[in-house]
């Protein structure tokens, strides 16, 4: 899965990934297997629900994005109602309501979840690590600017930053705004210029310059 | 932070506190990771137990484990202890279990 | 079962200063201060029950509630008229007085 950040470092893995097989795996194993074992739940449902975890990545919000930008009527029904405008291209956002949020020249939105780590991970699939950060859950309600500075999205003062915390079972998306530049550009080349990070909030789409 | 904030502040309800740069780590979740994801998944959605369980037993983890285990590791402590209050899994059966488990990966080279 | 929301969008609302132990979806950071109903999500079962297994009580209305960071942290210099929208249950929230 491409990272999609503007961050100047390669991503660490905090998590263990390769190492050797840990108590919390042992203990994975075993409440599936006793979950199988009594009919909880069926191996089949297993399967299938794993499929859908791998089905989910920002590509989907990203298509939703580009086709608002191409289709007003679109851009309607997506803000009224994502999931519905989702299952309209095809895409299964899940059970939990997401509400887009939209950029404006002079507003800009950036999701969280300071209790958790609730994130509209049917539609973006899994949260970035950092999204679940203790650095980044404490302070991006108080010094939004600072947080978005460090990846490396500088913002006018004139433009006001929408903290969004997602404290109830409703998960948010934000809509940004059609980067300059990007006129003649087809709604596939369109939703390759939005990034996971433009989802959250913590970048914003750009033209990449000719080179 | 202020004392009395101290008192009542809970250890997972931390917007707006003081905190270094956000580090931009990330990783590909790897299997058993994801079959925790789905393990929650299958169990919410036949109404076993609900997301706010999952986040009551994560914050019953306290403080220590809260930011020594994993995230996935979080999880999965979680909805173990909250199949054990609701006696959906029993400890013996699980201890068992965890034991065949391993023995079952110690056998595959 | 139908719950009337109590407020509307546009309202002033402070959120209750209240700390009790279990399961509670308000942040600690917007009790005690005011914010707006930008608003409602509608009746949505109770995270307080629902942490509890009890998924047959009547749900409770939720809003989108904002509150400007300077409402919410006065001692930071920026200037900023920057926001937070936190989703908050209506039973932890009390109204606010055209004059305050």
């Amino acid at each position: 899965m491409s990272s999609g950040g503007h961050h100047a470092h390669p991503p660490k893995q905090p998590d263990i990934e390769d190492g050797p097989y840990s108590w919390h795996m042992a203990l994975t194993d075993a409440v599936a297997d006793l979950l199988l074992a009594k009919g909880v739940i069926t191996g089949e449902e297993l399967r299938r629900t794993l499929e859908t975890i791998d089905a989910a990545t920002p590509a989907r919000g990203a298509r939703l994005v580009a086709r608002a930008w191409c289709d007003p009527a679109f851009r309607t029904r997506l803000l009224e109602d994502v999931n519905a405008a989702a299952a309209e291209l095809g895409i299964d956002a899940g059970a939990i309501p997401i509400l887009a949020v939209e950029n404006t020249p002079e507003l800009h939105n950036v999701i969280v979840c300071t209790l958790c780590s609730c994130y509209p991970r049917y539609l973006l699939g899994a949260a970035p690590d950092w999204y679940k950060s203790r650095a980044y859950r404490s302070r991006v309600v108080r010094e939004p600017r600072a947080v978005l500075a460090e990846f490396g999205l500088e913002l006018p003062d004139h433009v006001r930053i929408e903290v969004h915390d997602s404290t109830a079972e409703l998960r948010y998306m934000v809509l940004p705004l059609r980067p300059p530049g990007s006129e003649g550009l087809a709604e596939e080349a369109l939703a390759a210029l939005v990034t996971r990070d433009c989802l959250i909030g913590t970048a914003v789409p750009r033209v990449p310059a000719e080179s | 932070m202020a004392e009395a904030e101290r008192v009542v502040r809970r250890h997972h309800d931390m917007g707006g506190l003081p905190a270094g740069p956000v580090e931009p780590v990330e990783h590909a979740h790897a299997p058993w990771e994801k079959k925790v994801d789905a393990i929650l998944r299958l169990l919410v959605g036949k109404g076993v137990m609900t997301l706010d369980e999952l986040r009551r037993g994560i914050e019953e983890l306290g403080p220590g484990a809260y930011d020594e285990l994993a995230y996935f590791e979080r999880w999965i402590s979680s909805i173990s202890n909250i199949l054990l209050e609701k006696g959906v899994i029993e400890v013996a059966e699980l201890g068992a279990a965890i034991e065949a488990a391993r023995a079952r990966r110690e056998a595959t080279p | 079962m139908t719950v009337r929301p109590r407020y509307r969008p546009g309202q002033r609302v402070r959120v209750r200063r209240w700390d009790p132990p279990g399961h509670v979806r308000t942040p600690f950071y917007v009790r005690g201060h005011r914010g707006e109903i930008v608003r409602v999500i509608g009746p949505m079962p109770n995270p307080e029950d629902l942490a509890y297994g009890r998924t047959d009580r009547p749900p409770v209305p939720v809003y989108r509630v904002r509150f400007r960071r300077r409402e919410l942290w006065p001692e930071d210099p920026r200037a900023q008229e920057d926001t937070v929208v936190a989703d908050l249950c209506e039973h932890w929230l009390e109204p606010v007085g055209s004059g305050s």
